[in-house]
């Protein structure tokens, strides 16, 4: 039973800085959970915890029900692969494969066995005798994957793994080491900052923060209801679009005019005991072409006309950018999203709407547009400290999201 | 002069191949010089020509008529091996804790060896040459092989820990993960990848021994410890009368070709060595 | 006994660790002071013995010839040591030597490592070659020199100085020994220097070029800011080397006609004048320069010292 918990997990360094503060995680066996976050956010110093890499601070780490916080690395049966891989360059691909088997002194047989299994698997057989420098980056990468699972651990590390794949290899990887996951039923922890890696790999993604958890949960959960502002911010490409705006009887006043609140939804917000003054939350997916909605639907929410600034055409949708005339929303969820995204410090001259339309729309660059917006997926945020108010109220179909303590769900 | 972008065009090749003669002309000019020294019959000695009218192996032979330059020569290679051995070894195990490792009192290892690359050998003369001639040292194998291995150990530690500290430190992680110990990781991983910075470095100190005169000249009375440059310094010729020039230019030589041997092999190595890895050739 | 003071139980049942570092931090500890210490002990023992030893040594009248008139004079010998004009002379040739030789080796070393960087025919060869002087055994090379210039046997005698004997006459021979000086060790500081020449980005090269920057204008305003931290270390490095010159002069001259540095002075007082309070004295002051000129360059030049930067594990 491979379960690895974490109790109030802490790193700070001798420097002062605080790197991981108080994480609680309960990861279940065979499970696949992501740990993701903007750079510095202490999802790799948490990766090295748990394998021996970086001491713990504070707090516990159990593995299989063992505390493991004193063991050295390779006393905790886990298995790590690499950003840049790390294959050993004076070894060849079976040499490498098998330097965990042959330190841990098993017969021959075993280990030859056990080395053509697993390229079996991750289709090496041509390549067991060549060395790191002559294969190509997805070849190395499936090699460090070979060295970790030949030792058939209880879970698996990975740290950005894909990172250093071409974006097409990425994709095709992305899918290889799901399935393999799924074949082979390890617990695995994998640290990532891409977001749509953590969206289409985990069972459930850990989104942290200047060493803090944010929100765990399945993809879906934290995309439909995320729990603060930076999770809302960070999950979902393009990101969701944020404004000012003002609670006003029952409505919610932005720039883009009045939208209606439903009755739950107003609850919600006066049991969260919400200001005044609130950030809307809206994503492009929930904007829509007035002129392709039908007239029922157009009523449950509202409407806005701008003007179009650009267009990008996918194929398969419309992205359409429409120019605001108000200030950027900004709190400090916010201002570490933009810098996280390189964007902090471009000029602003006021704020952008991104929204996604159908491809049947027919919006055009520097023409005017009339856009639906469905107010009943809107979130509203306190600008005080960024958590989403009306979690829990949105409209049916939604799981209810995780408690505090994040625990895996039973389904 | 400093880069040309583009083709290397005829011209251009022309204008490097001239420098290169320049450098190379002036590097080799006082070798060839000695060496035809080290050629010339004890008539033609003083003709002032460059190249030898009259050619002779008799100064070559005369040097080995008997055991003092010899003994001198043996004296230069086992002194220069065992200290070059000694000084890699200890080297290669502080370079790489200064490379690998975190404990207090790095930094003050280094500041130490950095001293010491900079000490003024001749400082060290005087109380040297008393404290061995109280310990018996004096004269003796081991009375020079202290001060070589203390005065390499900084060239040996910095060169490598250049080559340590390019080895990727995931390696050394991936092998820990592995199920390696810290000295399982440092025999199977990191040692075969260093061994070409060993090897780079083993040269180095071995010419900085072979090369050393002040400690030898000074610490040594003998044929039983001096070593070949000193025995060179002090070489009179066969008879009172006689110019040494031609048996010193012939010893010089002699003393000078395990160094171009090893220029010529490993000319790389050593560029790379030298430049701290910044140079690959 | 366990270190129950370090562990404290806290109310809700957590424990908080305190000041232990785990197994594998304190084994690292252990490793990297177990593998420093041989090379340590042997650094600081053979030096640093030795030179408080000089420093007492330095403060007694002490002749080998006389070993039983041993005593005790305080900084007697300093007084007599730099009131001796024997001692200034050296000095000063010593300082001469320095100034001049690093001066040009500078110069002609950058030259050299321009070349031995970027020539486009025959580099390995070009290498090999500056390596000679660099490996060759000092006194090997001061001994070819010396043939040189005596006249009639030497080449160079005859072509440069046919009339004289160069070796001879102070001005001639100091000039022949920072020659000697400057041919031996130009391919180390060329090296060094190489160092910090291959670390300058050739993009920052070719956007200079396309900025309109002629080769002489990259030269100064790109490679040179770039190389900066490698030449303060060549310079360094050299200008002590330098001070310390012993070899060539005493194949050269044995320090002749006031050709004398100061180590081939404190060589000829303690190894043949057996005078260990004086080559003791001698040997301290020298000491003091070196530390004087090394402090200068690293805090007025702002040498940093190589190796010594701190990388984050």
């Amino acid at each position: 039973m491979a379960e690895i918990v974490l109790e109030q997990v802490s790193k700070r360094f001798p420097d002062g800085t605080v790197a991981v503060a108080d994480v609680d995680l309960e990861i279940g066996d065979g499970e696949f959970v992501i740990l993701v976050g903007p750079s510095g956010c202490g999802k790799s110093t948490t990766l090295n915890m748990i394998a021996g890499l970086e001491d713990i601070s504070s707090g516990e780490l159990y593995i299989g029900g063992e505390r493991m916080n004193d063991k050295a690395p390779k006393d905790r049966d886990i298995a790590m692969v690499f950003q840049s891989y790390a294959l050993y360059p004076n070894m060849t691909v079976r040499e490498n494969m098998s330097f965990p088997l042959r330190l841990a002194k098993l017969d021959r047989a075993t280990i030859e066995r056990k080395v053509t299994e697993t390229a079996q698997v991750l289709e090496l057989g041509q390549l067991l005798d060549r060395k790191p420098a002559n294969l190509s980056g997805g070849q190395r990468q499936r090699v460090a994957m070979g060295r970790a699972i030949v030792r058939s651990p209880k879970a698996y590390l990975m740290d950005e793994p894909l990172s250093n794949l071409d974006a097409k290899l990425r994709v095709q990887m992305r899918t290889q080491v799901s399935r393999l996951q799924k074949q082979l039923g390890t617990t695995t922890v994998y640290v990532t900052h891409d977001q749509t890696e953590a969206m289409t790999l985990g069972d459930r993604v850990v989104v942290m923060r200047q060493g803090r958890v944010q929100q765990v949960g399945p993809p879906q959960e934290l995309y439909d209801g995320p729990a603060n502002l930076f999770v809302a911010g960070f999950i979902g490409s393009p990101a969701m679009n944020f404004l000012p705006a003002r609670l006003t009887d029952g409505k919610v006043a932005s720039v883009l005019g009045d939208l209606p609140l439903a009755g739950p939804t107003r609850q919600a917000l006066r049991d969260a005991g919400a200001p005044e003054e609130l950030i809307l939350g809206i994503r492009p997916e929930h904007f829509e072409d007035a002129r392709l909605v039908d007239e029922s639907h157009l009523a449950s929410g509202a409407t806005y006309e701008g003007q179009v600034d650009v267009v990008e055409s996918m194929g398969s949708d419309k992205y359409v950018y429409l120019p605001l005339d108000t200030e950027r929303a900004s709190t400090a969820e916010l201002e570490e999203l933009a810098a996280d995204a390189g964007v902090a410090d471009l000029p602003a001259a006021g704020a952008q709407l991104v929204t996604r339309l159908s491809a049947e729309s027919r919006a055009a660059e520097g023409a005017p547009v009339r856009l639906w917006i469905n107010a009943e997926r809107v979130h509203l945020f306190d600008p005080a400290d960024g958590r989403n108010l009306t979690l829990g109220a949105q409209s049916s179909g939604r799981a209810a999201p995780s408690s505090g303590r994040a625990a895996p769900s039973s389904g | 002069m400093a880069t040309t972008f583009g083709e290397p065009t005829a011209a251009r090749r022309w204008r490097w191949g001239l420098l290169d003669l320049a450098v190379i002309g002036l590097a080799l000019v006082p070798v060839l010089w000695i060496v035809s020294l080290s050629f010339k019959t004890p008539e033609t000695l003083t003709d002032g020509r460059f190249i030898p009218a009259d050619w002779t192996l008799e100064n070559y032979r005369s040097i080995f008529d008997t055991t003092q330059f010899t003994r001198a020569l043996i004296n230069s290679i086992g002194i220069a091996l065992i200290s070059t051995a000694i000084a890699v070894v200890l080297g290669m195990m502080a370079a790489y804790a200064v490379a690998r490792l975190d404990f207090p009192g790095k930094r003050v290892l280094i500041g130490v060896s950095l001293l010491i690359a900079m000490f003024p050998q001749v400082s060290l003369v005087s109380p040297l040459f008393e404290i061995e001639r109280q310990l018996g040292l004096f004269d003796t194998w081991p009375g020079l092989i202290l001060p070589y291995i203390t005065f390499a150990l900084p060239l040996a530690i910095y060169t490598l820990s250049a080559f340590f500290r390019q080895i990727p430190w995931d390696l050394e992680k991936a092998a820990k993960m592995d199920g390696a110990t810290q000295a399982q990781a440092f025999r199977r991983v990191i040692a075969p990848l260093a061994a070409p910075g060993v090897v780079t470095t083993a040269i180095l100190v071995f010419i900085f021994c072979w090369n050393d005169f002040l400690f030898a000249v000074s610490l040594t009375s003998t044929e039983r410890s001096r070593t070949a440059p000193v025995a060179l310094s002090f070489f009179t010729g066969d008879s009172q009368f006689e110019d040494p020039t031609g048996s010193i230019s012939a010893a010089a030589v002699v003393i000078t070709i395990p160094i171009i041997i090893f220029v010529l092999l490993f000319q790389r190595r050593i560029v790379s060595g030298l430049t701290s890895g910044a140079v690959k050739g | 006994m366990t270190v129950l003071n370090e562990r404290r139980q806290v109310s809700n049942g957590r424990r908080v660790e305190r000041g232990r570092l785990s197994e594998g931090r304190r084994a690292e500890r252990r490793l990297g002071w177990l593998l420093c210490a041989p090379a340590a002990v042997v650094m600081v023992a053979v030096t640093g013995y030795p030179i408080l030893y000089s420093v007492w040594l330095s403060l007694l009248r002490y002749d080998l010839r006389f070993p039983d008139e041993q005593e005790f004079i305080g900084l007697s010998n300093y007084g007599a040591v730099l009131g001796n004009e024997f001692w200034w002379n050296a000095f000063f040739v010593t300082l001469l030597i320095t100034v001049i030789s690093v001066a040009i080796e500078f110069g002609l070393g950058l030259g050299l490592a321009l070349v031995m960087h970027r020539t486009l025919v025959g580099r390995g060869l070009v290498r090999t070659s500056a390596l000679i002087p660099y490996g060759i055994v000092t006194v090997v090379a001061a001994f070819s020199w010396r043939y040189a210039w005596t006249p009639g046997t030497g080449y160079l005698a005859n072509l440069v100085t046919p009339e004289q004997a160069p070796l001879t006459e102070r001005a001639s021979a100091l000039g022949i020994i920072i020659l000697a000086e400057i041919w031996k060790t130009t391919p180390f500081m060329a090296l060094l220097l190489m160092a910090g020449l291959a670390l300058v980005p050739e993009d920052l090269l070719k956007a200079a070029a396309v900025d309109g920057a002629g080769a002489v204008a990259r030269f100064r305003k790109v490679m040179l800011p770039v190389m900066k931290p490698a030449i303060l270390v060549a310079l360094l490095f050299r200008t002590l080397d330098a001070y310390r010159i012993f070899d060539n002069i005493f194949v050269l001259t044995a320090g002749a006609n006031e050709t004398s540095s100061v180590s081939m002075l404190t060589y000829n007082n303690l190894i043949r004048g057996l005078n260990l309070g004086i080559g003791s004295t001698m040997s301290v002051l020298i000491f003091i320069t070196v530390a004087i000129i090394a402090f200068v360059f690293v805090k007025l030049f702002g040498t940093a010292a190589p190796g010594a930067d701190q990388e984050r594990r």
